[in-house]
């Protein structure tokens, strides 16, 4: 495989190539990184939204329409993603591979997502109201239906509070309040600030070669303002918790079981983060099908059908989630702290230490057969600053021992912890 | 054993029906650094009732999805999930209404991985107390299930669509069917349903096809098993058992799903259904029609507004819902079109287009080696080739989209759910 290529295209647009040829289709990314903020982010969320609607040269939805259908179906659709206390937003496309459509049509792909980005159809020299106002709506719709998905819901609400006050509490969609205030003349201004303002981060994987990806990626950006900007501000890292005491939240909702989450801090690890430890760490406590959570209390108490962990590498949190019984909750919590107790005493065999080692590398390699997979990981790479390859992290991972995976896991304190109860009828 | 070559989308396939009735598909991934293997069971929550040996037999829901969590129990004492990811591989299951799958995926000790899912899918090994504790876990997940307004929904629409098919019910069954299942449940439907003859075994990735066969022939039961026949009820005709329901729920906006039963169909045939469905849906409702961009635009739908053929358990039909404030404006709109399309016959440039377009999205689905394989076992289970697709759809003809829709689709036979605060 040749090597991953990233650099400047232009000023502050990186393009990232990623060749492969063993896919059937290939994907390119436009990402605008800006600082997390309760400001902003509802305004920032809503802009590739409204960008998607209508072009200049293709104003309508069903002119988009038509001119991704004669591209074999390629997609374009507007992401919004939160890396740490980054808020990028942009537009992503996934489209047939050159070789096996009757006609070259990378080029057409990557001129139109340039052009949902930098020539919107505009009325009046504004943004269309018609489109400002119906994604206004959408954006609501959609932050309103977050509670459909309870898990997601409750991991949602314990970092908005445990994380108050804190840029990383605001949600990658923003807050329902500031979507209502949205109007013409803000998502206009915003859209004016952001193109000039924003690190512009282009991804591309599959079969074209650099020359022709960043000849077509020039083209497609070359009326993009670009102004001084400015270094993005670094993520605040708390390396202790907010209270003296664990802090417990509660809330209700109609539900048949219980959402819990959990919410601590990384600590002292995060001072000079060794990434491959604290992946094994997490994957030895929660992360992986043989991590301590998994077995013991899922498994052998039979208290919840899914508990899991996860870290943000980039805030230095971790969560745990898990949907429980709600009679179960001091059991639960009690469960879930002893496990952890248990990971920081080093009460872990060697075998679970190399299980989780195994499933890490095991995650790592194969996400080299996933575009989606490649994207992500090279995005988050650019987030740190660290560009390295997944099998470069699944030789660290090799590498990490029991003393690493002490150390990662030395500083963890509990901050937070968050209840979704079921109402008064559905309490057991 | 037997290959295929599909040089429109550079693929190509080895098959092979072992003496013991295992069908097994290997599809050769160059350049992938994973293997994916699928060893999956025609058997499914919607497979309740079934003859063997000449005797029916009825079985209580869930008892396909609870075979899945306990098969994972080893003889040794070791569970199946642990011991393949102690060797490397992200193993998991799955049940659906028409299939029960086990598969791993791993980057390194493909052949150790194949024999370990080879053995714990084949080998049962239940106790009392396993099953006991396992009805604690599975309650769980039903519970969660019960929250969750997709499956809601999805259930909620079987059982107006359908009044016998089992199809209507919850895959995991309920807190109370899941209590009457014994070990005694589990062996049999294990011995009637996990005979190699109502299996397939799966594999896409850099492998030795000649040897996954081989290697699937000596793990496995020598001997030829008799496959079930099931039962899934007597829903005959296009009109919906009911045609609306309403159920109350903790959502963030009202969702709803809609519906109608397409015409029986089987093998081949139920392929192009499915393909002339789709491309029927698209030309309807899709992100390119007229209705959907007007539909879109007055508010009334957001992106999640989908539209597509299911098929299981003996039957199909079309669905297609999302979110709405007024569901019902959005259910009478798609109405309206359904007849106006009856009577003057479908765009047939749209179709073009949209036909075009599903070339695209077609191949995009060929790189997920998981899709790949669960199409395949799917399409073996049913007699069709998933992987000729793109030929069928090439020859779906703007007549075959119209009498999709004037057989299918009458706004009559549509049926509607809705899930409100």
């Amino acid at each position: 495989m040749q090597p991953v290529f990233r650099k400047e295209i232009m000023p502050r647009v990186y393009l990232t190539w990623v060749p492969a040829e063993k896919f059937k289709s290939g994907i390119y990314t436009v990402n605008l990184v800006t600082p997390l903020n309760k400001s902003e982010a509802a305004l920032n969320a809503v802009l590739p939204k409204i960008l998607r609607r209508g072009t200049s040269g293709a104003p309508t939805m069903d002119a988009i329409a038509a001119r991704l259908d004669m591209l074999y179906g390629a997609k374009i659709e507007p992401t919004v993603r939160k890396i740490g206390e980054r808020q990028i937003v942009g537009l992503a496309a996934f489209f047939a591979d050159d070789a096996f459509v009757p006609e070259k049509i990378l080029e057409d792909v990557i001129a139109l997502t340039g052009e949902m980005l930098i020539s919107p159809a505009t009325a009046g020299g504004r943004l269309k109201a018609e489109y400002v106002e119906g994604e206004r709506e959408k954006l609501s719709e959609e932050i309103r239906s977050i509670v459909n998905d309870r898990r997601r819901y409750a991991d949602m609400r314990l970092i908005e509070l445990m994380c108050q006050g804190e840029a990383y509490a605001v949600p990658s969609l923003g807050h329902l309040n500031d979507v209502e205030k949205i109007t013409v003349y803000t998502a206009t201004k915003r859209y004016r600030e952001i193109l000039p303002e924003a690190d512009v981060e282009v991804f591309y994987c599959g079969s074209a070669s650099l020359e022709r990806v960043e000849m077509a990626a020039v083209e497609s950006l070359a009326a993009l303002p670009r102004g001084a900007g400015g270094a993005l501000p670094e993520n605040l890292v708390l390396t202790e918790p907010k209270g003296k005491d664990v802090r417990e939240f509660t809330e209700t909702l109609e539900v048949a079981q219980g959402k819990l989450s959990m919410g601590y801090r990384l600590g002292d690890a995060m001072k000079s983060p060794n990434y491959a430890a604290l992946a094994v760490m997490n994957g030895v406590f929660g992360g992986c099908v043989t991590s301590k959570l998994f077995r013991n209390v899922r498994e052998k108490l039979s208290l919840c059908y899914y508990a899991g962990s996860r870290i943000d590498k980039h805030k230095g949190i971790m969560l745990v989630s898990s949907g429980i019984d709600p009679a179960n909750y001091e059991k639960a919590v009690s469960a879930i702290t002893g496990q952890l107790e248990a990971v920081k005493a080093g009460d872990f065999t060697e075998a679970e230490l190399e299980s989780a080692k195994k499933e890490l590398i095991n995650a790592y390699r194969s996400g080299g057969d996933s575009l989606y997979a490649l994207e992500g990981w090279y995005l988050d790479c650019t987030q740190t600053g660290v560009e390295r390859s997944q099998e470069d992290m699944a030789a660290l991972v090799s590498i990490v021992t029991k003393e690493d995976v002490l150390k990662a896991a030395s500083g963890i304190k509990a901050d937070a912890v968050y209840f979704l109860k079921g109402g008064e009828d559905s309490e057991a | 054993m037997r290959l295929k070559e599909y040089p429109a989308i550079g693929e190509k396939v080895f098959t092979e029906t072992l003496n013991n009735g295992l069908t097994v598909i290997v599809v050769p991934k160059t350049g992938f650094k994973k293997t994916f293997a699928l060893f999956a069971t025609d058997y499914g929550g919607a497979d309740r009732r079934f003859r063997l040996e000449g005797v029916w037999r009825d079985t209580p829901a869930g008892v396909a999805h609870f075979l899945e969590h306990k098969m994972f129990d080893m003889k040794d004492g070791r569970d199946a999930l642990s011991v393949l990811s102690e060797n490397g591989a992200s193993p998991n299951a799955f049940t659906s209404s028409d299939m029960t799958a086990y598969h791993f995926s791993s980057t390194g000790g493909f052949q150790e991985n194949l024999e370990t899912l080879l053995k714990f899918v084949s080998i049962p090994y239940f106790t009392e107390q396993s099953v006991q504790k396992e009805q604690g876990i599975i309650g769980q997940e039903i519970r969660m299930t019960e929250d969750d307004p997709g499956s809601v929904q999805y259930y909620g629409l079987m059982k107006l669509l359908y009044r016998d098919n089992p199809i209507r019910d919850s895959v995991a069954g309920t807190v109370e069917s899941i209590a009457e299942i014994t070990t005694d449940t589990l062996y049999d439907c294990h011995k009637v349903f996990y005979n190699p003859s109502n299996m397939a075994l799966c594999v896409a990735g850099d492998v030795d096809a000649e040897k996954v066969a081989k290697t699937a022939e000596e793990l496995l039961p020598a001997a030829y098993g008799e496959k079930p026949v099931k039962d899934h009820g007597n829903d005959n005709g296009p009109a919906p058992f009911e045609k609306r329901s309403t159920v109350k729920m903790e959502v963030g906006m009202p969702v709803f799903m809609a519906g109608a039963r397409a015409k029986k169909a089987r093998g081949q045939a139920l392929l192009r259904q499915s393909v002339v469905g789709d491309l029927a849906l698209k030309v309807l409702m899709g992100t390119s029609s007229p209705l959907y961009v007007s539909l879109y635009e007055k508010g009334l739908i957001n992106s999640g507004f989908f539209a597509e053929m299911d098929a299981a358990a003996g039957v199909s039909h079309t669905l297609f819902g999302g979110e709405s404030a007024s569901p019902e404006a959005v259910f009478d709109e798609i109405s309206r079109e359904l007849e106006k399309a009856a009577s003057s016959g479908c765009d047939e440039k749209l179709l073009e287009r949209v036909k075009r377009a599903a070339l695209g999205e077609n191949l995009r689905g060929l790189d997920s080696p998981e899709s790949v394989c669960v199409g395949m076992a799917r399409g073996c289970f049913n007699g069709y080739d998933a992987l000729s697709e793109i030929p069928v759809l090439r020859s779906v003809t703007a007549e075959d989209v119209n009498d999709f829709i004037r057989e299918n689709l009458r706004p009559e036979n549509l049926a509607l759910h809705i899930i409100e605060k």
